[in-house]
């Protein structure tokens, strides 16, 4: 019973407005949030065609490789809610990972036009097993302590930046778009994770004892990145020079020094991992294998 | 087309595009589509179908989905029966999409509109670890003596900033 005896005004017309809102998204029948993604397709409405000139596997399993690294990111980088060492720091991280996540998926929806069989972006995101998966392993090694993961986060957002800058280039338009949209955005994480390095590098005894040790972590794993696969005009040996040009720079910066240390062998690029990636699966597609095909 | 039907199909897209220009942005409802660059354009078909072209702000901005969502909701229910959204990525949508009008009520609302975006030059983007002094007003008492505490905020878009003039904290547009 609707006991509210203030006069009918303004408020009113407020809730026919939401009302007339709810209907107006209603009519539209779409199923606008598959797993909380907000829509199905988000590259609805691009002419998505692949030209010609374009090898369409070698097309698929690059966007694919750089939608693993971009989903295990987010994922680990969303781990950091209600953990990090600051609010701003939490929304910071938490920010990062939603840009990573949004070109995930347009990765992904990329790779499956480009594969043909009809995959989604859900299907490669939530029903492929950690063998499947073509991420670096440095992407999805457990957070640990702060300064390791914006030493990684600095690694993998200038590896990216220094990739993405090139192929903005390439023959595929929809992949150089994903990439000239994403250049504006990685250069804000990098730009993020390198002043952390340098403040932390060039604080205290403590502080800058922990981020060298962040920085000696992730060393072995900048063979993996710097020897994988060079395709659409990335060539290895100039997103090499860019990368530790960077690494050298905020290293030179934060009084920290750039460890010379044997690559790992094997690579994430060919299905190779570590045991973190299972768990780190398990949960991101623990909804989507339980309820399958559901929307909300 | 005949003089009379040009007629008609003149005045119903100019009337789609004033219906598609009053859509407003989920998560800045006091900016309209069309105040943020976001809405590129909309065009009528001979059958009367009406395509809107819409370009994300940010890669992963979960409001792009309303905004398309909106778009088409409106025109449907403006009498448009058969509307089409179209995205693009390319050119990429920078701050500089974001109209006079957008700016102006983006400081009455409180909010710093954004300086010019960065401008990409040729070879690596370059990155500056010097401390960097950027104009930002205080939307509230126009100090320039302002200094940024985190470039991440409520939403993708925003940084937050705090004035130390009048120490009020406010939210600022950042460039991209």
């Amino acid at each position: 019973m609707n006991e509210r005896s203030e006069p009918v005004g303004e408020g009113h017309m407020s809730d026919d407005h939401a009302h007339l809102s709810l209907a107006v998204a209603e009519a539209d029948g779409d199923a606008r949030w598959a797993f909380g993604t907000g829509f199905t397709d988000p590259l609805h409405g691009v002419d998505t065609a692949v030209p010609p000139t374009v090898q369409a596997p070698a097309l698929a399993a690059y966007c694919l490789a750089l939608g693993d690294d971009a989903l295990v990111s987010a994922q680990r980088l969303g781990e950091w809610c209600t953990r990090a060492p600051e609010l701003e720091e939490e929304v910071a991280l938490a920010n990062i990972g939603l840009d990573l996540l949004g070109q995930a998926r347009l990765l992904y929806t990329r790779a499956g036009q480009a594969e043909g069989g009809g995959r989604s972006e859900d299907d490669l995101a939530y029903f492929r097993d950690p063998s499947e998966f073509r991420n670096v392993r440095l992407a999805e090694l457990p957070n640990g302590d702060f300064a390791f993961s914006v030493a990684r986060l600095l690694v993998l957002s200038a590896w990216r930046l220094a990739v993405f800058e090139r192929l903005a280039g390439c023959p595929d338009p929809v992949l150089a778009a994903i990439a000239a949209k994403g250049v504006k955005e990685l250069t804000y994480h990098r730009q993020y994770a390198a002043d952390w390095v340098v403040r932390l590098g060039d604080g205290t005894e403590e502080s800058h004892r922990r981020m060298q040790q962040g920085l000696d972590e992730v060393a072995p794993h900048l063979g993996e990145l710097l020897t994988g696969e060079t395709a659409f005009g990335t060539g290895a040996a100039p997103v090499a020079d860019e990368l530790t040009a960077v690494l050298r720079q905020v290293a030179d910066a934060a009084g920290l020094t750039l460890p010379q240390t044997a690559p790992l062998p094997g690579s994430g690029r060919d299905g190779d991992h570590t045991e973190h990636l299972a768990p780190l699966l398990a949960e991101l597609q623990s909804v989507a294998r339980a309820h399958p095909g559901a929307v909300w | 087309m005949p003089a009379d039907q040009r007629h008609d199909h003149d005045l119903a897209l100019a009337r789609a595009r004033r219906v598609a220009a009053e859509v407003t942005d989920p998560e800045l409802p006091m900016l309209t589509l069309a105040d943020l660059g976001v809405l590129r354009g909309v065009e009528m078909g001979p059958d009367g179908t009406v395509t809107a072209t819409l370009t994300p702000t940010y890669t992963g901005c979960p409001a792009m989905a309303e905004m398309r969502a909106d778009t088409a909701g409106r025109l449907r229910a403006a009498g448009f029966a058969n509307v089409a959204i179209r995205t693009v990525l390319d050119p990429p949508w920078t701050t500089d999409w974001i109209t006079d009008a957008g700016r102006r009520k983006l400081a009455e609302h409180g909010i710093a509109p954004p300086g010019p975006a960065p401008r990409r030059t040729p070879g690596p983007v370059l990155l500056d670890l010097a401390p960097t002094r950027r104009a930002v007003s205080c939307p509230r008492c126009g100090s320039a003596d302002t200094e940024e505490t985190s470039r991440f905020a409520a939403t993708s878009c925003r940084a937050l900033w705090r004035c130390r003039a009048c120490l009020e904290p406010f939210e600022q547009f950042k460039e991209i």
